[in-house]
């Protein structure tokens, strides 16, 4: 697991996917964070409205930074060295699986200096909320990650599970919405509780419900689960 | 050891592995051939855990590959046909993140450099994997399974894509390797397991067509059934004289090689050694002997005679027969073993070219 996930920190960091990624997240952050945070007729310290918005920009680019890291193996025969070598499947899912975490917690680093800047501004912060929207994100976009790669364990082609990747994400962001038209109720229910978006709402607005964290952690298992058994089932087929 | 029991595989309908058996031994070399498409990759993938086989069992020295796979894959360097490379690092990059990914326990410096002075790639250690050529590739990626020092090695067409020179090093390499590791080898290319392996399993259609040792099996079907003389002379008369020794059953002489010199391919009844007496015979006419070379049947013959199942009974008659071999020729699928074929029969030229597709450039 370890080599692996070295070897796929060396990847994005020596290719421009990483650099890519974080730069358009920084924008995106940068971009509400002055126009909410730091405008000039009304400055706030409340980062929650900065962290909703980038709820739509990691379901888009979090499928570019995982697209490639199981295609690739297939593509270029790769996953041979993998999976002939003393290493079990689930090594491999999660090797592949913390290195865009990684990445994806540098992009989060941002918000570091945000909150330094807010904090030594106004002299005092919200800090559940703070902290409720730093979890939630995390949770969120690892779950995102692990859907990511599990749709590119199913193709050869990248851009095939970018596409796929960024579909699943946005049924699972706009599943809540459409659950108010439908009126059957245990469809409804059954559509409100998958739906990521009510869920990280609610860590935006400092509330750490325990039942949506298991939720987002139980995602990231049953996606990287599902990942080892595509793995598991192409060496059977 | 290894120890290959009923192993099948389908692929869907497709019987691409039927109920094949074989055992390798500690420190052999065992040459795994076969047309493409026999199942010799398929195999080889199941041996080190890459596929699931349907039925049967593979033991890496004891070790169930499906009950304990991490145990037996520390047992194997594998390189596939297709080396499994990422071209985006450097082979230093590369080998290390082997070396890791292996858990390698070997002092990690000392062992890399062994490895990379083995197959010779120390002048590109730095270089991107990418931009290497595809000698250079193959020999990465034999240097990738040769980390962690495994016992056994299984090699899937380890010389495609290399120069003469490097064929040979690579098979003298191998042959080196054999003394220490079990090595399993597959190739298309006949020349190649002759020189190398100790033993060979023929592999046609998913079966086993053959199991022997390299010897046994040339043995079984040689005994010189041909020679083939030229000499400078008269043409009618030389024939006359040869067709006159004790042995000789039939003698041709189809083309002039030189100016007034003809290749006589002389046909004897098996085990009868003509080459003195023609010797004598011509120099007492004062004709000139420039070449003599007997015809053993080689593993192509051999090969051609196994993969084609009925048609010729192994080690009962000979392929030299005109018919025959035309009859074979129609049936071998490869374009390839064909051009062998009619090289060896027709002319030294086309066995060149022959020998040239066969990668081999006839150093053996």
């Amino acid at each position: 697991m370890g080599a692996i996930f070295k070897r796929e920190m060396k990847a994005y960091f020596s290719s421009p996917i990483a650099y890519i990624f974080l730069a358009v997240f920084y924008l995106y952050s940068g971009v509400y964070f002055v126009l909410i945070n730091l405008n000039p007729t009304g400055a706030t310290t409340d980062l929650s409205y900065v962290f909703t918005q980038v709820f739509t920009i990691i379901m888009i680019i979090l499928p570019l930074l995982t697209m490639r890291l199981m295609s690739d193996e297939k593509k270029l025969k790769t996953d041979q060295c993998l999976l002939t070598a003393p290493v079990s499947l689930s090594g491999i899912v999660m090797g592949k699986f913390l290195a865009a975490f990684v990445v994806y917690l540098c992009a989060m680093a941002i918000y570091i200096p945000y909150i330094i800047v807010l904090y030594s501004e106004a002299g005092y912060m919200i800090w559940s909320t703070v902290i409720g929207n730093i979890v939630g994100l995390a949770l969120v976009g690892a779950a995102f990650i692990s859907i990511g790669i599990f749709v590119s364990s199913l193709t050869e082609l990248q851009i095939a599970a970018a596409i796929f990747g960024v579909i699943i994400n946005f049924v699972l962001f706009m599943i809540d919405v459409f659950a108010s038209y439908v009126s059957w109720a245990p469809l409804r229910t059954v559509m409100i509780s998958i739906g990521f978006y009510s869920r990280y709402v609610e860590f935006t607005q400092g509330i750490l419900n325990i039942t949506s964290v298991i939720f987002f952690i139980s995602a990231v298992f049953v996606f990287n689960f599902l990942t080892v058994r595509v793995l598991e089932k192409r060496r059977w087929s | 050891m290894i120890e290959v029991k009923n192993l099948t595989k389908h692929y869907g309908a497709k019987k691409a592995v039927n109920d094949i058996s074989f055992t390798v031994n500690d420190g052999e070399i065992l040459g795994f051939l076969g047309p493409n498409g026999a199942g010799k990759s398929t195999t080889m993938n199941i041996l080190t855990g890459y596929i699931s086989s349907t039925d049967g069992q593979v033991l890496i020295n004891g070790i169930d590959i499906l009950d304990d796979p991490t145990a037996a894959k520390k047992e194997i360097g594998y390189l596939p046909e297709l080396p499994p490379l990422y071209l985006d690092m450097t082979v230093k990059e590369y080998l290390n993140f082997i070396y890791d990914l292996k858990k390698c326990k070997i002092p990690r410096k000392a062992h890399i450099e062994d490895v990379c002075k083995l197959v010779k790639i120390t002048d590109v250690y730095n270089r991107v994997i990418k931009n290497l050529s595809k000698g250079y590739k193959q020999r990465v990626g034999m240097a990738q399974a040769l980390i962690g020092n495994p016992k056994i090695l299984i090699l899937d067409e380890p010389t495609v894509g290399l120069d003469p020179k490097q064929i040979l090093d690579i098979r003298n390499l191998i042959k080196r390797l054999g003394k220490k590791h079990t090595v399993i080898l597959s190739s298309h290319i006949l020349s190649e397991i002759q020189a190398v392996c100790d033993r060979i399993v023929i592999i046609n259609n998913g079966v086993i067509a053959a199991d022997d040792t390299t010897e046994n099996l040339t043995g079984r079907v040689t005994g010189v059934l041909r020679y083939t003389a030229r000499i400078e002379g008269p043409r009618e008369e030389i024939i006359k004289v040869i067709a006159g020794i004790n042995g000789v059953e039939n003698v041709t002489a189809e083309m002039e090689r030189e100016p007034g010199a003809y290749d006589y391919e002389i046909e004897v009844k098996e085990g009868s050694d003509i080459r003195r007496e023609l010797f004598k015979r011509m120099v007492s006419r004062n004709w000139v002997v420039l070449e003599m070379h007997s015809d053993k049947l080689t593993l192509e013959d051999i090969f051609l005679k196994i993969t084609m199942g009925d048609e010729v009974k192994l080690g009962s008659t000979s392929v030299s027969d005109e018919d025959t071999r035309r009859e074979l020729m129609d049936k071998v699928s490869g374009a390839v073993l064909a051009a062998e074929i009619a090289g060896q029969d027709k002319s030294e030229d086309a066995d060149a070219q022959a020998e040239a597709e066969n990668e081999n450039g006839g150093e053996e």
